[in-house]
């Protein structure tokens, strides 16, 4: 689905010099997969995901999008359709004054004949469990209502990729389930390619497949089981670690013996009361 | 206290005004206006009080409503018939030392003052019973069908603007209070120091609302917004036979006020 081949990117500053970003990346995500990018400020992951619809451009290498080359000046806006975008902060990404007509936005932007753009905006905001809020303004919405929103303005233009820029950094825990939730619903029931990028350990692990960035490159990628199971590897990187393999590590230290790939806090029961 | 602000003052409403088509109501308005400047004498004004009273009547709207909205405009209303009054050369009717008061002037003045009032009711008028949406979705069609080139830009720019008013009174909120909690104060002192404790408060506002308009054009960039053109719209005005109905009115009132201007 999305091939990256060699990715650089030079963010310029004021001084005429540059800042190395991305250090040649080498990337492939299948269709239908669900990829956690994680990694703290500064390691590049935002940068690599607005390189995925083309908001930011190659400085050497190159992001192949469902055979379509991002570098493409006539692709862009085919790449931007099929690659859609959901970024951190719910408030800055609402245009319209409710929430139809926001998520109207997008199907109006393709030229989507009126008729059949109310049945993708319905639809969308059916996916997302927020067909009740139709006529409600942004505004008064709950900041992971917001987000939904913002995931249904997306979904309405059937992107084939949905890139999650940080969506719960701005969210209470309540928030974060909801859009959590949906995430997984979209992926799981509908199919779609997500790249989640997140500070949150304990929604890596809901991922297929979680990539750790560093310096502008991936220095780790495997299942969330062969990730979180280096846990000195992981603090090395100034990285959480999920709380249950924190546990299970502090418990096989004081003697107690446990399988290596415990995740959730029901394996951990099973596991402790076989 | 800053969320009591309501903009545009919407009043909900299922009457006839209210269904009428945006687009009807923005030129009929423009129509009205060049009857009520038309009107010059009694008979005028009289078909304009009769007109504009009857669209009150027919939107549903209190005319407690509409006068409370004229309350800003008293100073300019007083103003305004006070220059007429006093300025106007012509047969005195009252004079008290340097202040004479003219038949001409007192005509004069209350027609001036009937035609501010009666503009700023129909205008009003206008904002009560359309939603913002509507009414920019009204301003755009009227101006492309002017052929004004940025008609898109503009209603864009009025959308989001709507959008955002909520969103930046409330971060207005939040950093007062947080200027406020760190002993900023607001209220006491005279006008300059109270426009320069403003500072505090303007400054980390205007930087949120740059990040807000960069994270925003990114956002719109990304649901591939690119202008106007190849745009459709999901929801599209329809004009019925009430909008004619209207056009045949208003078009009546204006034939009517030219008649009494000249004959």
């Amino acid at each position: 689905m999305i091939k990256v081949n060699n990715l650089e990117h030079r963010y310029c500053n004021s001084q005429g010099g540059y800042k190395q970003a991305l250090k040649g990346v080498n990337l492939q995500i299948k269709q239908g997969e669900f990829v956690a990018v994680i990694g703290h400020n500064g390691s590049g992951k935002s940068t690599l995901a607005k390189h995925f619809n083309a908001l930011l451009l190659p400085f050497s290498g190159a992001v192949i999008v469902n055979e379509l080359d991002t570098r493409e000046a006539e692709l862009l806006w085919k790449v931007r359709q099929q690659v859609g975008m959901v970024f951190q902060n719910p408030d800055n990404q609402l245009i319209a004054t409710i929430v139809e007509d926001d998520v109207a936005f997008g199907p109006e932007n393709l030229g989507v004949e009126p008729v059949k753009i109310r049945q993708l905006v319905d639809d969308a905001l059916e996916s997302v469990g927020m067909r009740d809020y139709l006529q409600k303004a942004p505004h008064l919405l709950s900041g992971g209502q917001k987000q939904r929103v913002a995931i249904a303005g997306i979904i309405a233009m059937r992107p084939k990729v949905l890139v999650l820029d940080e969506p719960t950094a701005m969210l209470d825990p309540a928030g974060r389930k909801e859009v959590m939730d949906t995430v997984i619903k979209l992926n799981r029931e509908e199919g779609l390619t997500v790249v989640h990028i997140t500070h949150f350990m304990e929604e890596a692990i809901l991922a297929d497949r979680v990539i750790v960035m560093e310096e502008g490159a991936i220095v780790m990628d495997g299942s969330p089981r062969e990730i979180f199971g280096q846990i000195k590897k992981i603090k090395d990187l100034r990285l959480d670690v999920p709380p249950m393999m924190e546990l299970r590590d502090s418990l096989c230290r004081e003697g107690v013996n446990l399988p290596k790939d415990i995740l959730t806090v029901d394996e951990m029961v099973v596991a402790l009361c076989p | 206290m800053l969320r009591d602000i309501t903009i545009g003052q919407y009043i909900p409403g299922t009457s006839l005004v209210h269904k009428l088509d945006p687009r009807t109501k923005i030129i009929s308005l423009v129509l009205y206006m060049i009857g009520l400047f038309l009107a010059n004498n009694f008979r005028g004004y009289l078909l304009v009080t009769f007109f504009t009273v009857g669209i009150i009547l027919l939107s549903q709207i209190s005319f407690l409503t509409i006068i409370k909205g004229m309350r800003p405009l008293m100073i300019i209303i007083i103003l305004t018939l006070g220059m007429h009054l006093f300025l106007t050369k012509g047969d005195p009717l009252w004079q008290w030392g340097i202040f004479k008061i003219s038949e001409q002037g007192l005509r004069q003045g209350i027609f001036m003052v009937l035609r501010l009032i009666y503009l700023v009711t129909i205008t009003s008028l206008l904002t009560l019973t359309t939603t913002p949406i509507a009414l920019t979705d009204g301003i755009e069609k009227v101006l492309k069908l002017l052929f004004i080139p940025i008609a898109h830009e503009l209603a864009m720019m009025m959308t989001i603007a709507l959008r955002f008013i909520p969103t930046l009174i409330e971060e207005t909120d939040k950093i007062m209070k947080a200027q406020m909690a760190r002993g900023a104060d607001f209220e006491s002192g005279g006008l300059l120091s109270r426009a320069k404790s403003l500072i505090p408060l303007l400054v980390p506002l205007f930087l949120s609302s740059f990040r807000r308009a960069d994270d925003l054009a990114m956002a719109m960039e990304a649901r591939c917004y690119r202008g106007g053109e190849n745009r459709t719209r999901m929801k599209q005005l329809v004009m019925g036979s009430r909008d004619y109905f209207a056009f045949i009115l208003v078009g009546f009132f204006v034939v009517t006020t030219i008649y009494t201007r000249y004959w």
